[in-house]
């Protein structure tokens, strides 16, 4: 284990205030991941997830007498993408370790997991902040590979548990991080971007709700300036949105005994959503007890650099260097680049209606337009009825003059509810912009002869001429280039 | 090293072992004995030795990434003392 450094400079506008003056709150994250892979980690049984009860089970992972465990080697590719993915050093040599406890689900009677020398060691993820502005960097301790236990369901009868080991032996990534976030954002938006990294990477499906994705979170508070306080660690949260309510009543709650006197004892806490509050796990004395030594039925974990190098040759482009690509190639925003590349599916749908077009208009249809309506009808962007090329041949249509942004916006309309082809849509419907000068000049004499004192009024005072370009629109059917209006306006009007 | 008897009881209760407090002595009596034996190897000098974890020098067998074992619930669960569904059933162990 390294030595935990404080990495960050104190943010006042971070602190909670406590009846007796200003506390910071120290987030820590153990996130565990499940792996991408066809089989478990140590068996030739399905991974996927539910399945009948005990349907995806072999005698490894039901720890019949005798059988012996054998390293899938898509897991051990799959940690080292994600190694590499975080920026951080890849153990060449690892070794597997049994950490010993007693649970129904359990069946060995320990886990199989990396104690001392993990797969993956210090790394770190960039985190933008979507709510207070700015960034962080958030360093990772370690990662490495470990079986995930059964599942136990305690509703189905008032006096027995029943078990079910499809999960038994499912490969996970524990990824700690070290002590850097100061603020339940600040968590919220590395366990997002974490997330992100995943996905893209193809590593881990992210998915919360099937507990693809959870999280143990260390909380603890302290005086600013003052050294680390004691954490108590809020077990298995399984949403971003309650692990942010988790940290922020946690820290209050540390803060409310420390304020009364008290102390803070090192225990573990559950969340409960229901009711907002954690708290403390029965504490069985001798529960950190693991006695982990390594295991003797496996070898030590080896591979060589090359083998490294060539899954990094291989690696997606990753969420930073898609967004620095998006703000240099196309011209966006950091802001509308971060929202793009959130999903590796959105970013990939702005591309194809980006290429060889103009990218900040691209960007502002898929952001505002499409991601907006999708949001609404809480469709993504995988089944959205609006394909990237009839998006792009609206796009183009605007770029072309031929149609203005505000038909643009009932073409994208009917395109949703109707489909077809925009340029057919346009040229049937009518809804083609009125480029003629000829025709809008008709246009706007017959509003400038039938109001001759708003044209006095207009002369007066320049800004009036918004009320004639909005007459002349109405005239033409909201088909007139504005532009094209507006000039021409100007000239008759004398301003 | 050597363990007293507190520590025999802790280990037991670790390993999930009922021992009486009259097995106690004599297992810490056989306890001590193989510890002091296994203490013999105190005498070689490891300085610089990185800790060996197997005998073999071989490289780790892997499997590919294949599904080829499982579903096959009522082998798993035949000799569970009770079942229902396919589940294992257990005394209720609810926090």
């Amino acid at each position: 284990m390294n030595a935990i450094v404080d990495t960050r400079t104190l943010d006042p506008k971070k602190l909670i205030k406590g009846a007796t003056g200003d506390w910071e709150v120290i987030v820590g994250l153990e996130i565990h991941a499940q792996v991408t892979s066809q089989a478990k980690l140590f068996s030739g049984a399905s991974a996927e997830y539910g399945g009948e009860p005990n349907s995806h089970v072999s005698l490894v992972d039901a720890a019949m007498p005798g059988m012996l465990p054998v390293i899938n080697e898509e897991c051990v590719a799959q940690a080292v993408r994600t190694g590499l993915g975080l920026k951080a050093q890849i153990n060449l040599r690892s070794v597997f370790d049994r950490k010993n406890y007693f649970y129904p689900d359990l069946p060995q009677g320990y886990q199989i997991s990396q104690f001392k020398s993990p797969i993956v060691g210090e790394g770190e993820v960039i985190v933008d902040l979507p709510e207070s502005g700015g960034q962080i960097t958030v360093g990772i301790e370690r990662l490495h590979l470990e079986q995930d236990a059964g599942k136990s369901l305690h509703d189905q009868s008032p006096s027995l548990s029943f078990v079910d080991l499809n999960r038994s032996g499912v490969a996970l990534m524990e990824i700690v991080s070290k002590p850097d976030m100061r603020s339940s954002e600040e968590a919220r938006a590395y366990v997002t971007k974490l997330r992100t990294i995943l996905r893209y990477l193809g590593t881990c499906d992210g998915n919360m709700d099937e507990g693809s994705l959870r999280a143990d979170v260390n909380v603890s508070v302290r005086r600013p300036g003052e050294g680390f306080g004691t954490r108590c660690e809020i077990k298995n949260v399984n949403s971003i949105r309650f692990m942010g309510q988790a940290i922020e009543y946690e820290a209050r709650r540390q803060i409310g005994v420390l304020e009364d006197g008290g102390s803070i004892t090192q225990e573990t806490r559950l969340y409960d959503p229901g009711k907002g509050e954690t708290r403390s796990m029965r504490s069985k004395e001798e529960a950190h007890d693991y006695r982990y030594f390594p295991d003797p039925d496996l070898l030590p974990l080896e591979f060589t650099q090359d083998y490294v190098n060539e899954l990094a040759r291989h690696l997606p482009e990753l969420p930073d260097n898609k967004k620095a690509r998006f703000i240099k190639e196309y011209g966006l925003t950091p802001y509308d680049a971060g929202v793009l590349i959130a999903e590796r599916e959105q970013a990939d749908y702005f591309e194809a209606v980006a290429k060889g077009r103009d990218g900040k208009i691209a960007a502002n249809w898929v952001i505002n337009e499409l991601f907006g309506r999708l949001n609404k009808e809480g469709n993504d962007v995988a089944t959205s009825p609006v394909s990237a090329d009839q998006l792009g041949a609206i796009v183009d249509l605007i770029g072309e003059n031929v149609i203005s942004g505000k038909l643009a916006k009932d073409l994208f309309e009917i395109i949703w509810t109707e489909g077809g082809d925009p340029r057919q849509v346009v040229e049937a419907r009518g809804m083609k912009q009125v480029t003629d000068m000829g025709a809008i000049e008709k246009a706007i004499d017959a509003v400038i002869a039938a109001n001759p004192d708003k044209v006095a009024q207009a002369q007066a005072k320049p800004t009036m001429i918004g009320w004639f370009v909005g007459m002349v629109m109405k005239e033409t059917g909201g088909k007139a280039n504005p532009q094209a209006v507006n000039d021409l306006l100007k000239t008759k009007l004398g301003i | 090293m050597s363990v007293d008897q507190a520590t025999v009881r802790r280990i037991a209760r670790l390993a999930r072992i009922a021992v009486t407090d009259e097995e106690v002595p004599h297992l810490m009596g056989e306890l001590n004995a193989m510890l002091s034996f296994v203490e013999q190897l105190d005498e070689v000098d490891v300085t610089g030795v990185e800790p060996m974890t197997s005998v073999t020098p071989m490289a780790m067998k892997k499997r590919a990434d294949i599904v080829t074992d499982g579903g096959y619930p009522e082998t798993v669960v035949a000799n569970a003392p009770m079942t229902e569904d396919h589940y294992f059933l257990v005394p209720k162990v609810v926090e």
